[in-house]
Order: C-alpha cells, then structure tokens, then sequence
C-alpha cells in the first residue's frame, strides 16, 4: 500500500486553492474512492457529487490531472501517482464549493429545444433500423463532460449563443425520429448557434458513454442544416417540384416530452 | 467574478500532463511538408509521366493553350478543397494551426472565436460540392490506373501498376467514407426503412467511416508516394520492375 498526495480544489465561487491531502492506494481504487478518503479522514466538509459510483448517474465529474474525467471510472493505476494526483471542479461551470458545480445552465437549454412531435393518431410501431441511431443518443447519462470540454463554452462562454454537444445530441435523437415532425433546424442554425462547433471532437473523446457525438450527432445535424440554407442545388430542386420546407414547428401533432 | 473556478496560472495552458503537444505538432509538420511537396510538383511540371504511368498530381491532364501554368493547378483545387473542407482534416487543422483548441482541455491564445459562422470557414460547407468533383477525379485516376495496365507491348503489370492501383484503392476508401456521401446516401432519411437500398448504403458507409481520418492520412501519403515513384522511374533514379 502507497501513499499518493492529492491537490483537490477547496473553495466556492469567490475563490479557493488547492490543497494537499495523502491517500492511501489501494489496489483497483478509483478516484472518488480516493476523495472519500480525504473526506473520512481529513476533510469531512469536502463537497463532491456521486451517487451510482458506476459511471451511470453522471454526477461526480471533474478534472483529473487536467482532463475532464468521471471521477467514480477513473483508476488510480491509470495516473502517475509518482506525482501529485490533482483534482479540480468542472472548469465550464460556476463553482459552489468545492468539486460542486452549478450545472442548472444546461437545464434551462434543454428548455430551448421544441420536444417530440409525433403527428396526430400517430402509429407507434417502429422497425428497428429506424431507430438505431437515435437508441445511441439515448445512452446519454448528462454527466455534462461534453460540455466542460467544448472550447466554445469553456474557453469562449458562449452560453447564449450555443447549446452544447449535449444538446446537440438531443437535437438529432429528435431530428432523425422516424415519428418526429418537428423541424428544429432554424434553432439549431440561429439560437442553437451549430456554426460554432468546428468539430474539433473533444466532446466525442470525453464522452464515458462513448457516444460518437461528432459523428453521428453532430456531423448529421451540419448536413441537414447545409441541406437547408447551403445548398443551391437543393434549394433549385425544392423550387422547381414544389417542395416546401418543413414546419418550423411542431406540425399540430401532440407535443410530447421525450 | 462569473464563479468559474480559476484553474491555471498566467501562461499556463493546461494541467494535463500527457503530450498533448506532440498530435498537433506532427500534423503541422507533415502538413506543411506536403503542402510544399505537392507546390514542388504542381510547379517543376516535369518528369510526372513515365509509359502508361501519370502522376496522380496532374490527373485529369488537361492541355489547355490559354492556361500558361502548370496543368497541375488546374486539377489541384478539386482534391485541396476536398481535403481542406473534410470534416476530419478540419478538427486537425483547427486543432494544429488554429490552436481552436490545440487539444481537449487545453486554453486557446485568441480570446474571439467566430467558428464556422463566418468567412472564410463558413465556406466548410460547401464541402459536398468538392466531393462531387472529387468523384470525378477520382474515376479519372481509377482510369489512369487501369490504362497503367496497357504498354506499348501488350498487358503487362509493372510495379508502378500496382502503386497506382493501390493509390486510386486509398483514395477511392476516402473519397467514399465521407460524411457528406454518408449524409447524401441515406443519413438525410428519417425512416431507414422505407428505403433499404439507401439504408445498406449508409450502413457500408458508416462502417467505413469509423476509419475516415485513417484513410485521410493513408490516401495523402498513398498520393505523394506514388508520384515519388513515377518520378524517380521518370528521371532514371530507379527502374520499374515488370512483375508480368
């Protein structure tokens, strides 16, 4: 059994330090383990979330040694413990105190967004390949990692004019619903601000669930968007047939919270 | 105070301690040093061209009386603004020369960041039109590469054969495992099913998409290796083996 220093961020939205506790390893320890310790032995007012301690609940992130990380899936064998392990609040959100963030922001998004819009008499019966892709959405645990990292919100601030790959994930599981008739693309190119993302895959990379949100989310999105207002070609075909556009909204069809 | 923990010190970029340094460098490097391999070629406008063997950096050949350049430049903006526009050589360019960020968690030098809503990246969205184009290009040299096959003497197969194969093979993975192909086949649908033929499709293309930033970088190095080669056969530096 070795002893591993841990800087862990003390302090609330005024201001705070790190400061320096010993851990003692032990084999298969994860870092929550570790900053359970600390507050069993010496600092039992350290505030952190966790709840499941089995990367599902997505309550406990951080950063660890500078990468945004689940606390509860990341091992202590997977660091250089010959060095001070550092644990820091999620860098994007406002501290509350110590490792505790204030992640109400994205909440108050998800809002933004129009919900599932089914038609009317719908027919629920749905074939498998029609709902592969957004079955990979829905693992999404909102541990909110994707948003720490994206530089727009994280370097920039850019909260007003951008909804995060999380919500850009939420986008496409309602956009490519085989049963949604909802168009979200004017959002998602003005208020959604999708041109900011320059798809440099952080969020994707952070990701514990390894949902490919480049990729299959937000990639897909930046097509249907170019489908609709960068496409002469498109744009010529639509007029010369007739093709109308879809609602901007949902198309009178009972909205329902996904 | 916006309540943003404070997590670096002045000048400080990052508390990784990973090389993160080391992805973005070595995409500079072996950028730029294509970049001027490929302006070295279009401009020499020589030795591309060895018996039924054309270098893939003046495929189409285009004899034009009014062009007084190089024929090169007449084809390279298809495959530039194809690759300047993909999707996955922007994360590595933005990431590499940008610093837009250099890599995750890592701080930014710009503090004003417009993303792709403005010019010029604002013109990453015509990147399906370089696509169409590449497509062409792209059958032009699979026919280069079947017309390597026929000599002045009859069929013969010749090292230089089978690099032009294998360069149009490389090209040819990521011409096709594009996202904006995979958009166009069948991602743009809704209901998978309604069109199984598109879905099959998509799904081939979405397989080989996993590994689009592999045949990024393959299919470059597969484009200047086999001018290397032409032109080293073309200039006497080295003699094509003929296998059959």
């Amino acid at each position: 059994m070795s002893t591993v220093q841990f800087k862990v961020f003390r302090g609330d939205k005024s201001g705070g330090a790190l400061q320096e506790y010993p851990v003692e390893a032990q084999e298969g320890m994860v870092v929550l383990d570790a900053i359970h310790q600390i507050q069993a032995k010496h600092a039992p007012d350290l505030a952190c979330r966790w709840n499941c301690k089995a990367g599902k609940c997505g309550s406990c992130g951080a950063e660890v040694n500078g990468k945004p990380k689940l606390m509860c899936m990341t091992r202590l064998d997977e660091l250089d413990i010959s060095q001070p392990v550092t644990v820091r609040p999620m860098r994007t959100f406002p501290v509350i105190r110590d490792l505790a963030t204030d992640v109400s922001w994205n909440y108050e998004v998800n809002k933004r967004i129009t919900p599932f819009s089914p038609p009317p008499n719908t027919d629920w019966r749905m074939q498998q390949e029609d709902v592969d892709r957004v079955q990979e959405f829905r693992k999404c645990i909102e541990c909110f990692l994707c948003q720490n990292v994206c530089h727009v919100l994280r370097e920039h601030d850019e909260k007003t004019g951008f909804i995060g790959p999380r919500f850009l994930v939420r986008v496409a599981s309602l956009e490519m619903h085989p049963l949604d008739t909802a168009n979200r693309l004017p959002m998602l190119k003005d208020a959604g601000g999708i041109g900011y993302c320059n798809i440099t895959k952080c969020c994707t990379e952070v990701c514990p669930e390894e949902i490919h949100i480049t990729d299959n989310a937000i990639i897909p999105l930046k097509e249907r968007v170019v489908d609709e207002y960068y496409d002469p070609i498109l744009a010529f075909f639509r007029r010369l047939f007739g093709t109308k556009k879809r609602p901007v909204s949902g198309a009178g069809g009972q909205a329902a919270d996904d | 105070m916006n309540g943003k923990p404070e997590t670096l010190a002045v000048g400080q970029l990052t508390e990784r301690k990973d090389a993160w340094w080391l992805e973005p460098l070595l995409t500079v490097v072996v950028l730029v040093s294509f970049g001027i391999y490929a302006l070295y070629v279009a401009l020499v406008n020589r030795n591309y061209e060895w018996g039924p063997y054309l270098s893939p950096f003046y495929s189409p050949y285009i004899q034009a009386s009014w062009w007084p350049f190089s024929p090169a430049f007449l084809v390279l903006w298809v495959p530039l603004g194809f690759r300047a526009t993909c999707y996955y050589y922007r994360k590595a360019y933005y990431r590499a020369f940008f610093w837009d960020p250099p890599a995750c968690a890592v701080s930014e030098l710009r503090k004003s960041y417009s993303g792709e809503r403005k010019f010029p990246f604002v013109l990453n969205n015509l990147h399906r039109f370089f696509w169409y184009l590449s497509v062409i290009v792209v059958a032009f040299l699979a026919y280069d590469a079947i017309k390597a096959f026929f000599w002045q003497d009859g069929f013969h197969v010749g090292v230089g054969t089978l690099v032009m194969v294998a360069n149009v093979v490389l090209l040819g993975y990521y011409t096709f495992s594009c996202h904006a192909f995979r958009h166009l086949a069948g991602g743009c649908m809704d209901c998978m099913s309604q069109n199984k033929t598109r879905y099959g499709l998509w799904k081939w293309i979405s397989h080989q998409n996993e590994r689009h930033a592999l045949w990024a970088w393959v299919s470059m190095f597969g484009v200047a290796l086999t001018d290397v080669y032409i032109r080293l056969v073309a200039t006497g530096h080295l003699t094509d083996l003929r296998i059959f």
